[in-house]
């Protein structure tokens, strides 16, 4: 059958499955867009900046556990995807970039409109094509889904030059794709893992450290009868969140720099750390010389390349967390004896007891105490929660109970700012029935305040939860720490927009909430209602948030997160003893 | 830190030399020299590249290579288990009294003149690093005007009993 490179591209897309593209279109991304208007099974999701298509792709991705599609025209909306690219590397997150790019015969002559997008995307993405023969086209948009969604996954790019896509081909769907030199490994080594069981048996303080990979290999069930099976406490990071449930009573929550004191003491104690699908981030290890100096690690993962990274590794198993876990717990079941960890399971609940996550109440709404109301108000329904990054995320680990996965999406790896709101529109459209909530900052939330059009124009009944403290408050909280309270360019007070009215102004229903009297019924209306909504809670200017390790310091060495003490007082005598 | 030579082979397409070296500068590791060119498999060619790493590092950006989706193969040679080459032009200057000196010197390397002028030679030699730095030595005192190395390549040598 003829058709042109565009057509071929949308069929090709419509046999992968692909419901939903998120994207702008541009001038050399015509022909594609024009193919696009007649498919009836592609819905086509037009956001207001380019950036956000790859977020709302990569939010669509970690909700759904679908490949993410987004897609913009060449040089700048190419270059405006950059972002998005990099987001979604960081963390892990399948998603398939459809770039337009000038024609092949002028490539290379800075054409309008012209930037070298795969040589841009190098360092950010798994893979990525230039389609040079419109014949090769449907292949290699097989082997990209391919790709992106297998091994480790990860963002792949195509780029389109115009002139591939007006080319004709004979077109036939590739049934069977194969992309020589990749075979990622999912069966872990056999005798690793019997020897991993027989380590983990015989361990008396071991802990589980999870991470994204426990959301991506959909490895959960097996993660809980592990844990279970040993009695075995299991620390969650930021990206595995929700692959644990927060509320078991193993759960150690978030480890690291803003991570509870009871995982970080854990790790400080543990004779034993099952590592899986995590990396050993600086922001989980802090200082890599005295983290878990009395821990044998088992690695598991499946990117050969994480394992000794940074750590060196008693037992390496390079596999897939799911398939591994399951095969480790039923080796465990077979080991003669599981040692006893009652003695080390009182240590970590008289930890969790003198430790527990607070804030101190007031009568001025603090953002912990929003945070809180709103998990109350979403436990035990279908609910994703999306934030920003810096303070309001981390109040949004703290406080919110992830306790399914794909629950709660975050910016993991490269911390990007302005994540949240089209990681929400995202979520929402690929999980239409779900409570989609975004938990944002005033300085987040203006970096892509455009993508309330989108909200707006798809009816997205996503409820926009923007903590304004008036400040970029995470960089406040450091120069209050470590910079003798010398805020420089962090105060956003004047000239932050009336949050109410830009609502308004897009057609949302807006609310500004300042006393803590009305944050549950403003959250209860706004959830119920099932329209778009945007609420302002006006917080406590100087909060911070803690418990906190200074970077660079190991993560024994917190401040905050002691009930009952004041914060300022606490941390000088912390920092008297730690001296 | 050591001298390594990893063979890698990889598909033959554009861009791959370009990921290849990314990753190095990328990951932060140094490349002493690289030679790539196509097999006896025109889809497919071999890259030799001398690094100088540490253990640990080496292994790190082997995984790390094994992840580009081009790379098909890596060996890290072992100097004794594998012959070395390196192909070097050097053109001299050569003054009527030094040219039969010079032709002389490069007869006992088995180098090869392969252009005159009338005040140059240019020397061909290929070899093992020790034998190229000996000549480039015996003939600094007459001026290096020019000189060119194409970097090591080099092969596994076949075992014992290998058909």
């Amino acid at each position: 059958m003829k058709m042109t490179g565009a057509e071929a591209l949308v069929k090709t897309l419509e046999k992968e499955g692909v419901e939903v593209i998120f994207g702008y279109p541009g001038g050399v991304a015509l022909p594609i867009y024009d193919a696009l208007f007649d498919s009836k099974k592609i819905h086509h999701v037009l956001v207001r900046h380019e950036q956000c298509a790859a977020h709302a792709a990569d939010g669509y991705a970690r909700a759904t556990g679908r490949v993410g599609v987004c897609m913009a025209t060449s040089g700048p909306g190419a270059t405006n995807l950059v972002t998005g690219i990099a987001n979604a590397y960081m963390d892990s997150i399948p998603i398939v970039v459809f770039t337009a790019q000038v024609a092949t015969t002028v490539i290379g002559t800075d054409a309008f409109q012209e930037a070298d997008i795969t040589g841009i995307t190098l360092p950010i993405t798994k893979h990525n094509f230039l389609v040079k023969d419109v014949r090769q086209l449907p292949t290699i948009i097989r082997q990209a889904f391919e790709l992106a969604r297998s091994g480790r996954p990860g963002p792949v790019l195509i780029d389109v030059p115009v002139d591939i896509s007006r080319g004709e081909l004979e077109y036939k769907y590739p049934e069977e794709v194969s992309v020589p030199g990749y075979k990622p490994t999912y069966k872990g080594h056999a005798k690793q893992i019997k020897q991993a069981a027989r380590v983990v048996a015989e361990a008396k303080k071991p802990m589980i450290y999870a991470g994204g990979g426990i959301i991506r290999s959909n490895a959960s069930a097996e993660l809980k009868a592990l844990a279970e099976l040993t009695d075995t406490p299991v620390t969650t990071t930021l990206m595995g969140k929700g692959g644990f449930p927060d509320s078991h009573p193993l759960a150690l929550r978030m480890p690291g720099m803003h991570g509870t004191r009871y995982a970080n003491y854990a790790f400080c104690d543990t004779d034993l750390i099952v590592a899986v699908g995590v990396r050993f981030d600086d922001r989980v290890t802090g200082k890599v010389s005295t983290f878990a100096p009395n821990a044998k690690i088992i690695h598991i993962d499946i990117d050969p390349a994480e394992i000794g990274k940074i750590m060196e590794v008693f037992i390496p198993i390079v596999g897939d967390a799911k398939l591994v876990l399951k095969e480790l717990v039923e080796a465990v079941k077979k080991e003669p004896e599981i040692a006893n960890k009652t003695a080390w399971l009182e240590k970590i609940a008289e930890w969790k007891n003198a430790y527990p996550l607070h804030y101190h109440r007031d009568t001025i709404c603090k953002p912990e105490f929003v945070v809180e109301t709103i998990n109350e108000l979403i436990k035990g329904k279908d609910a994703v929660v999306t934030t920003g990054v810096g303070q309001n995320q981390m109040w949004a680990a703290h406080y919110i109970d992830a306790e399914t996965p794909r629950s709660f999406i975050s910016s993991g790896g490269l911390g990007t700012m302005g994540f949240g709101l089209p990681a929400a529109v995202g979520a929402q459209i690929g999980r239409p029935d779900s409570i989609v909530i975004d938990i944002d900052g005033d300085g987040s939330i203006q970096m892509v305040s455009q993508e309330l059009a989108t909200v707006a124009y798809n009816k997205l009944p996503i409820v926009i939860c923007v903590l304004n403290n008036g400040y970029l408050g995470m960089v406040r909280q450091w120069q209050e720490l470590f910079y003798k309270r010398r805020y420089s360019a962090v105060d956003l007070a004047v000239g932050t927009p009336d949050f109410v009215k830009l609502a308004e102004a897009y057609g949302i229903k807006g609310r500004r909430v300042i006393d803590p009297k009305d944050v549950r019924p403003g959250l209860e209306e706004a959830i119920k209602a099932r329209k778009p909504a945007l609420i302002e809670f006006v917080v406590e200017r100087e909060e911070c948030v803690f418990p906190m390790v200074a970077p660079g310091a190991s993560i024994d060495e917190m401040l905050g997160g002691i009930p009952g003490a004041p914060i300022s007082q606490m941390i000088e005598e912390e920092e008297e003893a730690n001296v | 830190m050591s001298k390594h030579i990893l063979s890698v082979l990889v598909e033959n397409k554009p861009g791959v030399l370009t990921r290849v070296a990314g990753l190095f500068s990328r990951r932060g590791f140094n490349i002493d020299s690289l030679a790539v060119g196509e097999t006896d498999d025109p889809t497919i060619s071999r890259m030799t590249i001398v690094a100088d790493a540490a253990e640990h590092s080496l292994e790190q950006i082997t995984k790390q290579l094994y992840k580009l989706v081009n790379v098909l193969k890596i060996s890290d040679l072992d100097p004794k288990e594998s012959v070395q080459r390196e192909l070097v032009l050097m053109k001299v200057n050569a003054a009527p009294t030094t040219r039969a000196e010079i032709v002389e010197t490069a007869n006992i390397f088995r180098a090869n003149i392969v252009d005159v002028s009338k005040n140059t030679l240019t020397l061909e030699i290929t070899g093992d690093k020790d034998k190229i730095t000996a000549l480039e030595d015996l003939l600094k005192p007459y001026g290096i005007k020019e000189f060119v190395r194409t970097g090591l390549i080099a092969l596994s040598r076949g075992r014992l009993g290998e058909g």
